[in-house]
């Protein structure tokens, strides 16, 4: 006999269950669509809101971080002319798709310059019309399952974009979904996009979100890529300039079909409390993937990444670097597990965390875990935390730079190894652009 | 007198190094420190370059009539120290001309000077390295990373011959350096040779000061100045070694 102990519900929880309560009606999506609502909120409630004692979560408490679940946008006052004008300059050249407040925007997106291999539409859209083989790729089986933001995220996805790249194209410019949120009392957004990318199509995808420190919203976003064989996608993300209270979920759901290149790359820096998580899947042989990232922390934010990358099929590689600069009392958070199914032979990865700590009270939690099943592989994974080399500070101040200089000139040799990373010139140099105004800005 | 050292006594973590060790040096002047192992000798030049592991408990340091022991090492490289360390540091991810330009420029502002444009600064770079033998492939690269015993050491030359200082402290710059790296090394030392400058060439073996010669030999034991006297002092050690002055100090 099994005794079921009723949870007791936060103010955050129940003001979340009034919500979906109060909106799913007006929520975009046809019957289908309902059910899939339904079916995860359902898991959700059973769930709640994560907290420690959930694995996967214990270090990003969200039950007892979420204080209050902000209201979705209250029509009247928005102001998103000067958050978007205030986030153009950072954008790199490229198709942008706007979301605003998790609905996508299209008199505010680069519709008319995409070229013709690209097809983007609404996800509103895509709901109300509901064609089931759509909803189905909208929330991939097996991929982060019984993940309640997740769950979350799909009872409560507002808007966001439907893309679909030809096959064998070959996308000029990055295709940019910039993710902005309105001025007003804080509110919360919940979008979800879909990305095909078809068969040997090549794509830079950036996901930018950013509040332009116009206050602390509460954002869960999931991105869903689809990679068809011999698919190849760079894809970025910046999540920044959020107030420091903001709440950002950034999931990530990504299958990879027979050899696919995937090289994704995250910068992090000023996003309040952060939860990135990525579930990766190999569901083709000799793919390989990439995640790297930099996350910068200050004053009391929050930045956790989280990997699940399933080698569910033999012959593929994956490498996962992420570096973390780390002060005041912020907090550094880096789990990444790599499944190796049994009759995934071959299987290469290894993965590597590396965090600087400039301050006593800074902390850095890392998580590798290897779960493997197959016998004929070659897996690691490396963590170090550590401060900065006073003996290479003493050196170059020996040479006439004053600690603080010398401090910055270490730092970003430290975040540019990490940016490097970046294959897209123009996001590349505007990623380092941010990371270098955002360590003089420390002094 | 350039450098002025007064009666100075460094403790690391409750330990004495230095025990009132005095020591002048005059513009114009190659002067060696020569000594034992343990005597004291990093531990000089790395306080005199301002390291902060060590508590000075006494004594003075003054740098063209003014107490350094205040000033932060960036400030006193700005004034004109240079110490060319023993174990360069590597430094991945610095480019060395990024950190040239860094360093020469910080000391430049310090001293209320303009910024050196990178062209100018291209020039004097290349026209150093040449002389040093070092080639254009090792100024791409991170400061230091990969650069064998001896490439490192000319790196310091290099950065010596950029910065032009007034002191320059070479501590045991001839460690681990062959024949011919030494020769290099000594030249680049001796093209720097000037009256408003000095030298405190810090070594075990009077090997270096054939290339280098000293106007003064100071013998260090037990964290003092034992013994000055002229170049013929080197070649006395070199004969004798270092027992009587250990004896004498113990």
């Amino acid at each position: 006999m099994t005794t079921e102990i009723a949870q007791i519900r936060t103010p955050a929880e129940k003001a979340l269950i009034s919500l979906y309560e109060s909106e799913k009606d007006r929520l975009p999506g046809n019957e289908p669509v309902k059910a899939l609502r339904s079916a995860n909120f359902a898991e959700f409630e059973r769930a709640g809101l994560p907290h420690r004692r959930i694995e996967s979560w214990h270090y990003t408490d969200l039950r007892s971080q979420l204080r209050e679940a902000a209201p979705l946008f209250a029509e009247g006052s928005s102001e998103f002319e000067d958050s978007l004008r205030h986030a153009q300059p950072s954008v790199p050249d490229g198709y942008a798709l706007v979301l605003l407040d998790g609905i996508f925007v299209p008199e505010l997106s680069d519709l008319d310059e995409l070229p013709g291999s690209v097809s983007v539409r609404s996800l509103a859209d895509v709901l109300a019309s509901g064609d089931a083989n759509l909803v189905e790729r909208l929330a991939p089986k097996g991929l982060g399952a019984g993940d309640p933001a997740l769950s979350l995220n799909a009872a409560l996805m507002q808007g966001g974009v439907v893309v679909d790249v030809a096959a064998g194209a070959e996308v000029a410019k990055p295709l940019i979904i910039l993710s902005v949120m309105s001025a007003g009392a804080v509110h919360a957004a919940y979008h979800r996009s879909l990305v095909r990318v078809g068969a040997g199509a090549k794509l830079t995808l950036f996901e930018i979100v950013d509040a332009v420190e116009i206050g602390s919203n509460q954002q869960n976003g999931a991105l869903v890529l689809d990679m068809s064989d011999g698919a190849k996608v760079e894809h970025l993300t910046r999540i920044s300039r959020q107030g420091a209270d903001a709440i950002i979920i950034n999931s990530v759901l990504a299958t990879l079909g027979a050899k696919c290149h995937y090289d994704g790359f995250a910068l992090i820096a000023d996003g309040g409390l952060v939860r990135r998580q990525i579930f990766l899947r190999f569901d083709g042989e000799h793919s390989n993937a990439g995640i790297r990232g930099l996350s910068l922390l200050s004053g009391k934010r929050h930045a956790d990444t989280t990997l699940v990358v399933d080698h569910a099929v033999p012959h593929c590689t994956s490498r996962e670097y992420f570096k973390h600069i780390i002060s005041d009392e912020a907090t550094g958070v880096y789990q990444g597990k790599v499944i190796v199914r049994p009759h995934a032979q071959k299987t290469d990865g290894a993965m590597k965390s590396r965090a600087l700590l400039l301050s006593d009270s800074a902390s850095m939690f890392n998580k590798p875990e290897l779960e493997i099943f197959a016998d004929d592989v070659v897996c690691g994974h490396g963590a170090t935390v550590a401060q900065l080399d006073e003996d290479q500070l003493f050196y170059l101040r020996s040479r006439g730079l004053p600690r603080a200089e010398a401090e910055q000139l270490l730092l970003e040799a430290f975040a540019k190894e990490a940016v490097d990373n970046v294959r897209n010139d123009g996001a590349r140099e505007r990623l380092m652009t941010y990371v270098s105004d955002w360590l003089a800005a420390r002094k | 007198m350039l450098l002025e050292i007064k009666n100075l006594h460094v403790e690391v973590e409750g330990k004495k190094i230095l025990d009132g060790l005095s020591l002048t040096v005059n513009a114009g002047e190659v002067a060696a420190i020569m000594g034992p192992n343990g005597s004291g000798k990093s531990t000089l030049s790395y306080v005199v370059a301002g390291r902060e592991d060590y508590d000075v408990t006494e004594g003075e340091i003054l740098l063209d009539g003014a107490n350094i022991l205040d000033m932060d090492a960036s400030e006193r490289a700005a004034k004109g120290l240079f110490l060319a360390f023993q174990y360069p540091v590597e430094i991945p991810g610095v480019g060395t001309m990024t950190f040239l330009k860094s360093a020469l420029n910080a000391q430049r502002k310090s001293r209320g000077e303009d910024e050196l444009q990178t062209p100018e600064l291209m020039k004097r770079v290349r026209e150093a390295a040449k002389k040093l033998e070092i080639n254009q492939d090792m100024l791409k690269r991170a400061l230091n990373v990969g650069f064998s015993g001896g490439e490192k050491k000319r790196m310091e030359i290099l950065q010596m011959a950029l910065l032009q200082p007034k002191l320059a402290i070479m501590d045991e710059t001839d460690s681990g350096l062959d024949i011919d790296a030494l020769r290099i090394v000594a030249q680049g030392v001796n093209a720097l040779r000037a009256k408003e400058r000095a030298f405190l060439v810090i070594t075990h073996y009077q090997r270096l000061l054939n290339y280098i010669k000293p106007d003064a030999v100071h013998v260090m034991a037990s964290g003092r100045i034992v013994k000055t006297g002229g170049s013929e002092l080197a070649l006395e050690l070199e004969k004798n070694g270092y027992r009587d002055y250990v004896s004498e100090a113990a």
